[in-house]
């Protein structure tokens, strides 16, 4: 018997009747998807049924829960560049997605979610697990359509995959009523969608900005990079180092930007934004001409909008045309790919070298040093900390493992102090803040760069909203280490009361449970270490147990996070405590 | 600056769902629609919204770059009152004894260019166009006669310096953007947009 996936190998001229489900299924595999993350259930079984038959070509995930099943179809979509594909059912199904949607737009993260719907017959009855699942995801997707008749599964898939992967990145969801995916219809094959006439994935550039921009940086005294995940997602690392290093120019990243340029770089200047380093904050105040790359000028970055970078003449170069101008106004807005705006803007730019600027950088640096860094990474008596926890990992690691963090102080933390290689190596909830993405975000990466060692950081709060997924570590056999960093606080939360609320505690102090036993009752090993001279130790056991492992770390209770930069506050009054 | 009246008109596909998807850009910044129109456009498959707010102009153009991004949509513009001609419909109903009686209605309703639609035994319905100001003053004119109901349109509007969109839609179409495609309104106008 001729099955459906010998359709779309070969040039199809009649057309064959199979039903809605099978024609999804051949969607996916023409767009090169080979995983699914995703939950059967009533209104998504005739696809559940179809997928039994493909088992070969498509790897299914079987998660414990739907936001689960997202944040891993972001954690592999942000690992690997491809577009991480998402099954869930009608109704809880549906909505339990919307967090991982939010999370993915504002980080824009390629997403493909099919969600079942109830019999197109049925729809506005209040049927059985129906719920509006369009309207209520519009506002986090960047599109979403409803498909009631299967002759539309082809082409609206094609154009799913278009939207997701081009111009900015985001999330879309495809709903497919049960009439559809049973529906048997004539199947002409699969084309792959590039042109949609109301989508202008990439803004037309134009030369004569590119020109303005370069003129004001072969001007500038004391020109400052700062950059963001645009960077990543337009597989530009190449060209971004080469328009550095020919600049000469100091550079400092977002969150999100994390891991574009190795953390060794000579022009690497370190973090931005409310714990971020100190030099990069302070000197957004005093540099000349400001070159945001591939960032949009999130709040936590810029702290106080009317004192940010006033000096400045700002040069912003962005794939998307809505983030020039909404928060911080460019002297000059470069639209475009940075993978085509660099080069173009590298060509016309002087070789120079700031060697007094980037002295200046430094000098913050040893400032920061000497009050933060040193006591957060070599501490000598009390508690483990936080930092000394990621200085140990990157000893072993070197830096080439995936990081995955969750939200919170450990967050900040593990981008301030892990040490990165290579490129899409630092995974986590940036713009939505997500607490309990790191866990199933970390299978996720595990599955799209399965090459590479993934260490989840994840503190006691976070752990606790998604462990469930354990469940599904478990069953596939999946390889990644579990890093708990406990202060038996909600610590983020738990800093600002001490520092805004007179110390007002209010319910911060999360219990845990007993991880090593949670972790052992699903058949994974664990310990947990309280003694600084253990620390090394256990770490090593963990990156080379050969299947996945938890390891709970017992660090400093009150611990906080510094540098800060408070809440309406300028980056340049940011505190070393 | 000072918020004023904006006219935002945007150009779409047909879809269901689309007119949500605008909507929310409005609600989640807490922005009052103060009148919405929507129809097909002389461009068959292409609608066209006629949306008026009132804002402070930067406020506008986010907004109208946060339209343009939605896949759906072709094209947004923001235009202030100077920059259009627009018009408001409007109905009016009226007892028709009354204004049997008093012959002074009925030249009252040709002053303001109002031409009867509807005349039945009970009642009249008489329409009319004009701006916001001019359908109002119409209805304070009628309450004396007994003015029964009244219905006012959303605001249609044409753009002064507007070429149409029949051109527009070859270069959408079009898989390659060409060079004369302005992507960038603001090209040109440096000085008189950024501030810095």
């Amino acid at each position: 018997m001729e099955t459906a996936i010998d359709i779309i190998e070969k040039p199809v001229k009649e057309t064959i009747k199979i039903t809605g489900s099978q024609a999804l299924l051949n969607a996916l595999i023409a767009e090169n998807v080979d995983t699914i993350f995703g939950y059967p259930g009533g209104a998504i079984m005739p696809i559940y049924d179809a997928l039994y038959d493909y088992h070969e070509q498509l790897k299914h995930i079987l998660v414990r829960h739907e936001q689960g099943g997202i944040h891993a179809a972001q954690g592999f979509a942000r690992a690997s560049g491809k577009v991480g594909v998402v099954f869930a059912t009608s109704g809880p199904g549906a909505t339990n997605l919307v967090t991982g949607l939010a999370d993915a737009q504002i980080d824009s993260t390629p997403l493909v979610c099919i969600t079942g719907q109830v019999f197109a017959h049925l729809l506005g009855t209040d049927a059985f697990q129906e719920t509006d699942v369009i309207n209520i995801t519009t506002p986090v997707t960047k599109w979403n359509y409803q498909i009631t008749d299967a002759c539309e599964i082809p082409e609206v898939l094609a154009k799913a995959f278009y939207i997701a992967r081009s111009g900015r990145p985001g999330p879309v969801l495809i709903d497919i009523t049960k009439n559809a995916q049973l529906q048997l219809f004539d199947y002409a094959g699969y084309q792959s969608c590039d042109h949609i006439r109301s989508y202008r994935p990439k803004p037309y550039i134009r030369k004569e900005f590119i020109e303005a921009a370069a003129a004001l940086i072969n001007a500038a005294e004391k020109p400052f990079v700062i950059f963001g995940q645009g960077v990543i997602l337009g597989n530009a690392e190449q060209e971004f180092k080469a328009f550095l290093e020919k600049s000469g120019i100091p550079a400092a990243w977002t969150i999100l930007g994390l891991s574009a340029l190795p953390t060794d770089h000579p022009l690497n200047m370190g973090m931005l934004g409310m714990h971020g380093n100190y030099g990069p904050n302070v000197m957004t105040n005093e540099c000349d001409v400001l070159i945001a790359i591939g960032m949009r000028f999130d709040d936590r970055v810029t702290g106080r909008l009317d004192k940010y970078a006033k000096q400045a003449k700002v040069i912003h170069l962005d794939i998307d045309p809505s983030e020039i101008d909404k928060n911080v106004k460019a002297t000059v807005g470069v639209w475009g790919d940075c993978k085509e705006t660099l080069p173009m803007l590298t060509r016309l730019i002087q070789t120079k070298v700031y060697p007094q600027w980037i002295e200046k950088f430094r000098a913050y640096q040893k400032e920061e040093e000497k009050e933060v860094i040193v006591n957060e990474l070599y501490p000598s008596e009390g508690q483990i900390s936080m930092g000394e926890v990621l200085r140990v990992l990157n000893e072993l690691t070197k830096g080439e493992a995936i990081v995955v963090s969750d939200v919170g102080q450990h967050q900040m933390v593990a981008c301030r102090y892990a040490k990165f290689n290579q490129t899409r190596s630092n995974i986590t909830s940036g713009g939505l803040g997500t607490m309990g993405f790191a866990l199933p975000a970390a299978i996720g990466a595990k599955f799209g760069a399965p090459e590479r060692a993934v260490v989840a950081v994840i503190g006691d709060g976070g752990i606790q909203m998604t462990i469930q997924e354990l469940g599904t570590i478990m069953q596939t056999g999946i390889d990644i280490k579990i890093l708990i960093l406990n202060n038996q606080f909600l610590g983020m939360v738990r800093q600002w009361q001490q520092l805004f609320h007179d110390k007002r505690y209010s319910f911060v102090d999360i219990a845990s449970p007993n991880y090593v036993t949670v972790a052992r009752g699903y058949g994974i090993s664990g310990e947990t270490v309280k003694e600084r001279n253990h620390l090394k130790d256990a770490l090593q056991r963990m990156l080379s147990h050969r299947e996945s492992y938890l390891l709970e770390v017992m660090v400093g209770k009150e611990n906080n996070v510094f540098p800060m930069v408070p809440q309406g506050c300028s980056v340049s009054e940011i505190r070393l405590k | 600056m000072q918020k004023q009246e904006f006219t935002i008109t945007v150009y779409t596909e047909n879809h269901i769902g689309l007119l949500n998807r605008i909507a929310v850009i409005f609600s989640r910044r807490k922005i009052n629609i103060e009148s919405l129109n929507t129809s097909p456009s002389e461009v068959e498959g292409i609608h066209r919204f006629t949306i008026v707010i009132d804002e402070l102009e930067e406020v506008v153009r986010k907004l109208v770059r946060q339209i343009e991004k939605q896949v759906e949509v072709l094209k947004a513009y923001y235009n202030t009152n100077d920059e259009i001609v627009w018009q408001e419909l409007a109905l009016y109903k009226v007892s028709t004894d009354e204004i049997a009686e008093k012959v002074k209605v009925e030249r009252l309703l040709r002053e303001y260019g109002a031409r009867a639609v509807v005349i039945r035994k009970d009642y009249t319905i008489f329409e009319t166009s004009g701006h916001r100001e001019e359908t109002n003053r119409l209805i304070r004119v009628l309450e004396p006669y007994g003015l029964i109901e009244f219905v006012r349109s959303a605001r249609v509007a044409i753009i002064k310096a507007s070429s149409g969109f029949h051109e527009k839609i070859k270069e959408f179409e079009a898989t390659d953007p060409s060079d004369d495609l302005i992507e960038n309104e603001y090209l040109g106008k440096q000085q008189e947009i950024f501030s810095m």
